[in-house]
């Protein structure tokens, strides 16, 4: 009990340094359960560790970009290219 | 969250063979198995040229000479790493000389070389109290809750706010998040692309990820301030 009490809370500083880790679920079990008391006491982390993940959602989600027809159609023509080259 | 749960994008689909057979295929002249890998590998390539240049029109060039070098490479091709791995070092080796040569790269990355590999928090120290604080270490400048990027934000604004903060970021730190958060890639296979220790990959994506998200939250304030 004593011992615990001594130790001293993890700071909004410190877990900021970790929440990669912890939504990846790479905190070891002491780590975690620091984490996990600091978001029961922090209202403002939880709010944190919700925008950083939603983060990396939005990045998932980034629409992808495509190569224009035109350029396609040149790498068609430099495959043949190459391929002719490479039987000779 | 994590590896599981990968957006689409950069992924191998049921679409395409094995490397082994692909190579093979490739070698003998199989004009749809390029065709094929063209347009599954094209779409990510393009989002991760246009991270590191400045402009569409030079992505395109940069995913095509990328195209021609695996050409001129796949006789040497020895399947150490995967096709796609390999390709996106190709990629990745052409984007950094063309962001080179514009000037953006260099200067860059002699500047922030500091915050590149290790030194210093992810987080600005300034928005948590100091010693004498009450509270040292909890917030004294904490975030404002978001309701949702979209609902504050167009689409079109997040897009573009969460590029410009990508393309602001050091260059393996760019690196990294793209290949992880943008593609969906496993850890492991970033570490081979980028021929990074796990740590580093760890260290470089939450200092990243961290950025980004700060990006996202100062963009935020402004709109509400205006």
């Amino acid at each position: 009990m004593r011992q615990r009490e001594v130790r001293r809370m993890m700071t909004c500083r410190e877990l900021v340094e970790l929440v990669t880790d912890y939504v990846e679920g790479r905190l070891d079990a002491e780590r975690l359960a620091r984490f996990e008391e600091h978001l029961a006491e922090c209202p403002v982390c939880v709010v944190y560790v919700e925008q950083f993940r939603q983060t990396i959602d939005e990045l998932g989600h980034l629409p992808p970009e495509s190569l224009s027809p035109a350029v396609t159609d040149e790498l068609l023509a430099a495959f043949r290219d190459w391929h002719a080259g490479q039987a000779n | 969250m994590g590896e599981s749960e990968v957006p689409p994008g950069g992924h191998v689909s049921g679409a395409l063979p094995g490397d082994e057979e692909l190579v093979a295929a490739l070698r003998r002249g199989d004009e749809d198995a390029f065709k094929a890998l063209v347009e599954e590998y094209s779409p990510f390539l393009m989002r991760l040229a246009m991270m590191h240049v400045s402009s569409r029109a030079i992505a395109e060039e940069v995913v095509q000479d990328t195209w021609v070098g695996v050409l001129k490479g796949l006789e040497r091709f020895e399947g150490r790493s995967s096709l796609r791995t390999w390709i996106v070092s190709i990629l990745l080796n052409n984007a950094r000389t063309r962001g080179q040569r514009e000037g953006r790269i260099v200067p860059f990355a002699l500047l922030r070389r500091r915050y590149e590999e290790g030194g210093g928090p992810a987080m600005d120290p300034d928005r948590f109290q100091g010693r004498r604080g009450e509270r040292p270490g909890w917030w004294a400048r904490p975030p404002a809750a978001w309701e949702s990027p979209e609902a504050q934000l167009s689409a079109d604004e997040t897009r573009r706010v969460l590029i410009e903060a990508i393309k602001g970021l050091p260059p393996r730190q760019r690196e990294v998040i793209a290949l992880r958060d943008l593609t969906g890639w496993p850890s492991e296979e970033v570490c081979n692309a980028l021929g990074i220790s796990e740590t580093n990959q760890r260290v470089l994506l939450h200092r990243a990820r961290s950025k980004v998200r700060a990006a996202l939250e100062s963009h935020m304030e402004k709109e509400e301030a205006a």
